[in-house]
């Protein structure tokens, strides 16, 4: 940005030294917005049914962000903020397109996961080794099965690094259902993938 | 008393959470020191959350990144 001066900032009258002052803002808050498009990204495709729909909500939540700047609040997470954006979007589309109310698949045991690895694996001694069993393939589309709600907190806190109370924060939810839900949704999450795994096998 | 195996069992995601208590804390950490069986599941519960949070997805494609770019408000 070329920039006006000091001196004449100073001879400038208020008004342009304010509206100069806000472009500066604004265009330090696009750029900080637009360094964190990729964690955006990563997030936005667990959450969301496909590549192009996740490209989708990116898109549209920069769009919304770039309007709304005025509204973020200097200092605190933009990272956070702009997941907000992003899940209410994906909220109202999912909503938007839900036909039928979702059934809660059910949910293992928290061993259950390991349990069963163990038992298609008799030689296993090794925790590590158990678990690259799954595929990576086998993460994303056991992700992709768990119910919407349950989804969200668990892509927002376990693979977006959020807190609780960010993750409440986004979501608008209180802190409460965030850790409910989280534990419900892990159970759920380790159902999936022990059912993709005993798929393989037989 | 309790079976303290199927206790460690409701404390290990809060652990693994960092959310015990301190005195709850060293409780888990004792019982997992004495007990190979929990041990375990530990171990796998801590590696199966780096799993997870490694779950690779495509990255952004540059044409996104191009409109991303785009969607900023021009200067005037």
């Amino acid at each position: 940005m070329g920039g006006a001066t000091v001196a004449e900032m100073a001879e400038a009258p208020p008004d342009a030294t304010r509206i100069a002052a806000e472009a500066r803002d604004r265009v330090r808050f696009e750029e900080e917005a637009l360094a964190l498009s990729d964690q955006v990204f990563r997030v936005a495709r667990h959450l969301a049914g496909s590549r192009d729909e996740a490209e989708d909500l990116v898109q549209e939540t920069y769009a919304r962000a770039f309007r709304s700047w005025r509204s973020f609040q200097p200092g605190t997470n933009l990272r956070a903020w702009l997941l907000r954006i992003l899940t209410n979007l994906n909220i109202d589309r999912g909503r938007r397109r839900q036909r039928a109310p979702q059934t809660t698949p059910l949910e293992a045991n928290d061993y259950y996961l390991y349990d069963k690895l163990a038992e298609t694996d008799g030689s296993a001694t090794d925790e590590e080794r158990v678990v690259e069993r799954l595929s990576q393939d086998d993460i994303v589309t056991a992700l992709a099965a768990v119910p919407h709600d349950f989804r969200d907190v668990i892509v927002l806190v376990d693979i977006g690094d959020f807190s609780y109370q960010d993750a409440a924060n986004i979501l608008d939810i209180p802190i409460g259902t965030v850790m409910s839900r989280l534990h419900r949704g892990r159970r759920i999450l380790k159902r999936e993938l022990a059912d993709s795994v005993l798929e393989d096998v037989t | 008393m309790k079976d303290p195996c199927a206790h460690c069992e409701e404390m290990m995601q809060p652990y693994l959470d960092h959310i015990l208590t301190e005195a709850e804390r060293l409780e888990a950490e004792l019982h997992l020191d004495g007990c190979e069986w929990c041990r375990r599941r530990y171990r796998f519960e801590e590696s199966l959350r780096v799993y997870v949070r490694q779950a690779v997805t495509e990255t952004m494609s540059a044409s996104l990144k191009q409109r991303l770019s785009a969607l900023r408000i021009p200067l005037n």
